[in-house]
């Protein structure tokens, strides 16, 4: 293990292997990119996480050099590659649908990109064997794509787009077709292979799970515009808005109004007749101003009495239940009409559960287990 | 399986008596040892040796095959790159009237496509020949090849050739390398299409052909005019039994590798 945390994007000297500048990509009226700049720096591995049409994929395929920006430049490794066509860019995707050539085999698919660079047939072999090893496909590799399995299918593309040792490679929702259980097995296969190879991976996903396993950065997309770029554990914990907090995880969202009450601490009023919440925001908001406190269900204790020294605590009815086997999910609602989540981990038996339905509970939590937004 | 009833047995028998009644009293007769058609006076297989004998007609055979031969090759070549072109090419000016225009000769009455071709001919001052019959069957026959093929390209996974272009391909390489193979039984099933087309053809041919060059149908034509001879039957048994062969290949070529293909394809593509 290397001592020194991996995050270039922190480090001013650092120079990024892409570099997004002010691009725009319009389809007549629509526009798909809207003056976006990012940087993804050398062995990052990259998610971009949206919902259906935000523009990941089209982010994707102006890196493979299927579409054009309308505006703006696309750099890779400080070279504008706006010109480069699709088959002479140091870059290699994996596609979605894999895109196996069917009528040669998996041997000939994954030395497809090799034959093309002319390679020496030796060091052809060499390196196919190797891609075989990296992915554990030794067994197959005189069968044609339709005698293997789905998830040997998606090794095949993973080896065939990593054998010409690209700068950068791109994964349009690579693990989409797997059933769960393997997509979270092939989630750390990619890692590894990831970490084995020293290669830069842009992974396009809409499953906020997947990218938050494999990636050191997770951009979160809507309409064209990249919302929030941070680490899983900070988009998670320090969402920048409503929509990042609303479109990872599950989330409570109180609205109400800010009000200074200390050193960065906030009274936020939320309803009449009901004390005000304590939150503690680094972000300023000036009094009076409209805002939501979004907090994780984890972070909200459910007790049948009133917790002593609690920052916030509200009194409510548990609506209904939503039992997961590791751990329950309460909803609670509150005299006010609003519903709040809980989650507890379910550390005893079910027989023996503490609240059923109906029950009057009371949902406490700490000044800092919740996130001020601006409206 | 249920049994057919008697409705549709019927229905059945009377159709394919309809179509092939015809067929099978001009094989038959083929074999009659009388000079007369239509007095049956034993089997006898003379008249097949007499055609072997006919200087004419083996030249007029030689035409036929020879300008199905050449003009299914080049109607395939340029129907699959006009298939290609309009299912591929994106949006293009003028991309909807081409396509209108690929199958319009589908409909239009070969007497006219006959006509319009012997004016050009005559227009641009080409002899009439086997290079002209050629010209005009490849004209009238590249239209079904382009059906044939952008039928199957239309099914064909783009990301296909996405992905040969990512690998190092040049558009051309990526077509040779990836997507001809893959259309390959499509492009032959067009080929044998246009083989059989042309070898049929009497209209067209008749506005093209010279007196150079004259293809088996208009032999026959004009023979029969005479008189139906039982050398006439023997002839034409058989072409049915090429045609026969020829389309029998070709619809067999179609469903097994179309299938194949298509269960490989989307084999690879999706689990």
């Amino acid at each position: 293990m290397t001592a020194s945390v991996f995050e270039p994007w922190n480090d001013p000297e650092a120079k990024p292997l892409i570099h997004f500048q002010n691009v725009t990509k319009r389809y007549g009226e629509f526009t798909a990119i809207d003056n976006l700049t990012i940087d993804i720096y050398e062995r990052e591995f990259y998610a971009l996480l949206g919902p259906s049409g935000c523009g990941k994929t089209t982010l994707m395929r102006m890196l493979a050099g299927f579409e054009t920006p309308t505006e703006g430049k696309i750099f890779l490794a400080g070279q504008d590659i706006a010109p480069v066509p699709p088959n002479k860019r140091a870059v290699n995707m994996m596609f979605q649908s894999y895109a196996l050539f069917p009528h040669l085999s998996i041997w000939e698919n994954i030395a497809f990109g090799l034959k093309r660079e002319r390679m020496p047939k030796h060091d052809i072999n060499d390196r196919v064997e190797e891609m075989l090893r990296l992915t554990r496909l030794e067994k197959f590799a005189r069968r044609k794509p339709h005698q293997i399995s789905g998830g040997q299918r998606q090794r095949v593309a993973l080896a065939r787009s990593l054998a010409k040792h690209p700068k950068l490679l791109l994964l349009d929702e690579p693990l989409g077709a797997l059933d769960k259980k393997l997509r979270q097995d092939t989630q750390f296969e990619l890692m590894d292979i990831q970490e084995k190879t020293g290669t830069t991976f842009v992974i396009v996903t809409h499953d906020q799970e997947e990218a938050m396993t494999v990636a050191s950065r997770v951009a979160v997309m809507d309409h064209g515009k990249i919302i929030q770029v941070a680490t899983p554990d900070r988009i998670y914990e320090n969402p920048n808005s409503v929509y990042v907090a609303d479109f990872i995880g599950d989330v409570n969202l109180i609205e109400g109004t800010a009000k200074l009450n200390g050193s960065e601490a906030y009274a936020m009023s939320w309803h009449e007749g009901h004390a005000p919440l304590t939150v503690k925001s680094p972000v300023a908001f000036s009094d009076g101003q409209k805002c939501h406190l979004a907090i994780r269900p984890e972070k909200v204790s459910i007790s049948a009495e009133k917790p002593a020294d609690a920052d916030n605590a509200v009194q409510g009815r548990i609506l209904d239940i939503a039992y997961l086997g590791n751990i329950s999910t309460y909803h609670v609602e509150l005299p006010t009409g609003a519903v709040i989540k809980a989650q507890t981990a379910n550390t005893r038996r079910i027989a023996r559960r503490a609240f059923t339905w109906e029950d009057t509970v009371w949902l406490s939590w700490t000044a800092t287990a919740g996130v001020l937004l601006a409206d | 399986m249920n049994r057919m009833s008697w409705f549709n047995a019927v229905s059945l028998t009377l159709g394919f008596a309809f179509l092939y009644i015809p067929m099978v009293i001009l094989v038959i007769f083929s074999f009659n040892e009388s000079k007369l058609v239509t007095v049956w006076a034993g089997f006898s297989t003379k008249w097949y040796g007499e055609l072997l004998q006919n200087e004419a007609f083996l030249n007029a055979a030689w035409v036929t095959i020879k300008v199905a031969v050449f003009s299914s090759t080049m109607a395939t070549v340029l129907g699959t790159i006009a298939a290609y072109v309009l299912v591929r090419g994106g949006r293009f000016m003028g991309r909807t009237l081409f396509s209108g225009m690929i199958y319009a000769p589908l409909v239009m009455p070969e007497v006219i496509t006959g006509l319009s071709l012997l004016l050009l001919f005559i227009g641009i001052g080409l002899d009439r020949g086997v290079l002209t019959i050629v010209l005009a069957h490849t004209t009238f026959s590249m239209c079904y090849v382009s059906v044939v093929v952008s039928s199957r390209l239309v099914t064909f996974d783009r990301s296909l050739e996405e992905a040969a272009l990512d690998l190092g391909c040049s558009p051309a390489e990526a077509f040779r390398l990836v997507t001809l193979p893959i259309i390959a039984p499509a492009v032959i099933s067009g080929w044998l299409l246009a083989f059989t087309l042309s070898l049929d053809d009497l209209v067209i041919a008749s506005f093209t052909s010279g007196p150079s060059a004259t293809t088996l149908p208009i032999k026959i034509f004009s023979a029969v005019r005479l008189g139906v001879s039982p050398e006439i039957n023997a002839l034409s048994t058989i072409m049915i039994s090429i045609v026969t062969v020829g389309v029998i290949t070709a619809s067999l070529v179609t469903k097994h590798q179309v299938a194949r293909q298509k269960r490989e394809e989307q084999a690879a593509v999706r689990t």
